[in-house]
């Protein structure tokens, strides 16, 4: 693969349920090895360019590469080896019920039948251990854990197979500050040691400023600013300004419903 | 004309109903042919739908056959033909009420679980995390749960025929004054091999059924606890519906003309 090629490459990508038209046209490039993180008000299209990028949901037009690869429109077979590089934190943690932590950790390594599952719980409890949690965690139940525990595991598990891209879908929400500190700590700690590209969404700028190097603002189905997390502050966009101040006032109209 | 339109919206969603239901099946059956095989997940679905149904199978079982004798001798000794009861009893548990109310026992108890259990990981993107860890999760979730109810149900109705039958000789015996031999005789001698073959065959059909709708409902669910909920609802009283339609055709099949 060449270096210079994006790791991720979003082109006029377009998605509409029925009538309503959700990504128009949103360009976005993710480099090999950097942070990005997608930041933009509830029901801006965050969650679902995530998704089509994932394969979860099929845009309607529009082109989205993963290491040069496209994947609008890839047969199930392409999206299933695609995936094997790729980790994912959702923001419920999305951990597995019927198994124990350890399963859960583990399960993306099992899958691939890469390992036995005697390797796998080894390989998930030093996982375990990387994101601070002990190898007393392992048999519980995810019932049995805590929302930032959780929220570890699935960091874990995110991570257990090595990707070469990690996604996050709104890391921090639902958690305590200090809590949501740990888990950004454990973002940008994890994803170096893995070495892998981090691709975000999230609406909390206190976590987008620590774990982006670049930050990107979704804005009625489109990207309206794009650049390194340090200018954000001197977008001289209004948009970006009143977003990531927190203002009611301003050009972002929250629609009100009875 | 403005009556027709709600005619035609009916029409049209029944039509996409019976369309997604089709490729949903044709999908699932696909899964159940071809590798990989989740054996660890095809025996846990086994001994749930099997092991654990058997008490609550068991007693309708018991029941419907006292109730059988009881209900025949009260009828029969009108004409002085209490003598048939052995046979009513046999040729109406292994042909149908074995089969029938096995089916709808099991629509209620597995068909509900499995469509809650599947409506959640719906809901709390556990379906989607499974995508994201390259498994497919009509493969992981649905083709285990399809092959475990086509192969146990007809050793649950197995089972309860025999208890079934029990049941009417415990009634006959011991409390109408029967010769337990004479009963056990006339049960054996009216019993054709065809009769148990149709109750086995039609107790895989309604495993199919139950695990279908439990699959189908749970994987569309939508809409969070609310949701899940209707999902439940409709995979049972789907099931129960197919299982009672699909029960006169088979008889149809089996029976007519003979």
């Amino acid at each position: 693969m060449n270096d210079a090629q994006p790791k991720i490459r979003l082109s006029n990508v377009h998605k509409a349920f029925g009538a309503k038209t959700v990504l128009n046209g949103v360009e976005l490039d993710v480099n090999k090895g950097e942070s990005v993180v997608i930041i933009g008000g509830s029901g801006s299209g965050k969650s679902v360019t995530l998704k089509c990028i994932l394969g979860l949901l099929e845009a309607d037009s529009g082109s989205i590469k993963v290491d040069g690869e496209e994947m609008a429109n890839a047969s199930a077979e392409d999206r299933e080896r695609v995936n094997t590089k790729i980790g994912m934190l959702f923001q419920g943690a999305a951990l597995f019920d019927s198994l124990s932590v350890w399963e859960n950790v583990a399960f993306g390594l099992l899958a691939q039948k890469t390992v036995s599952r005697v390797e796998a719980k080894d390989i998930a409890i030093a996982k375990l251990a990387q994101v601070g949690l002990s190898a007393g965690v392992a048999e519980l139940s995810p019932a049995e854990l805590s929302g930032g525990m959780q929220k570890r595991v699935g960091l874990a598990r995110a991570i257990a197979i090595e990707p070469d891209i990690i996604f996050f879908d709104e890391p921090t929400t639902g958690l305590d500050p200090i809590m949501a500190d740990v888990i950004n700590n454990l973002i940008v700690k994890t994803t170096r040691e893995v070495g892998a590209t981090a691709l975000t969404i999230t609406h909390d700028m206190v976590s987008a400023r620590k774990i982006a190097n670049r930050i990107a603002m979704l804005y009625q189905g489109k990207i309206i600013w794009f650049g390194p997390t340090e200018e954000i502050d001197q977008s001289n966009n209004p948009y970006v300004d009143q977003f990531i101040h927190g203002r009611a006032e301003g050009p972002i109209k929250m629609g009100l419903r009875a | 004309m403005n009556f027709l339109q709600p005619i035609g919206r009916v029409f049209l969603n029944f039509l996409a109903a019976t369309g997604k239901l089709s490729m949903f099946t044709g999908s699932a059956l696909l899964h159940c042919v071809r590798p990989p095989f989740y054996f660890r997940i095809i025996v846990h679905q086994m001994i749930e739908i099997g092991y654990y149904s058997l008490p609550v199978v068991g007693l309708t079982a018991i029941f419907t056959g006292m109730i059988l004798a009881l209900q025949s001798y009260t009828g029969f000794a009108r004409f002085s033909a209490e003598g048939a009861i052995a046979n009513v009893v046999v040729l109406s548990i292994t042909r149908e009420l074995g089969p029938v109310l096995a089916g709808l026992m099991i629509a209620g108890r597995i068909g509900a679980a499995m469509s809650a259990e599947i409506g959640t990981m719906r809901v709390t993107e556990q379906i989607d995390a499974l995508t994201t860890l390259s498994t497919n999760p009509m493969k992981y979730l649905v083709a285990p749960r399809i092959m475990a109810g086509i192969l146990m149900l007809p050793i649950v109705v197995l089972i309860a025929d025999i208890i079934g039958v029990f049941g009417g000789y415990l009634i006959a015996v011991y409390k109408l004054g029967f010769n337990p031999a004479n009963y056990l005789k006339n049960t054996w001698d009216f019993l054709e091999a065809m009769d148990v073959i149709s109750g086995l065959v039609k107790a895989s059909v309604f495993g199919f059924i139950v695990t279908l709708m439990g699959c189908y409902h749970g994987y569309n669910s939508k809409g969070g606890a609310q949701g899940v909920g209707t999902a439940t609802t409709n995979a049972v009283v789907s099931a129960s519906i197919l299982i009672l339609s699909m029960d006169y055709v088979l008889t149809e099949l089996f029976f007519a003309g003979k």
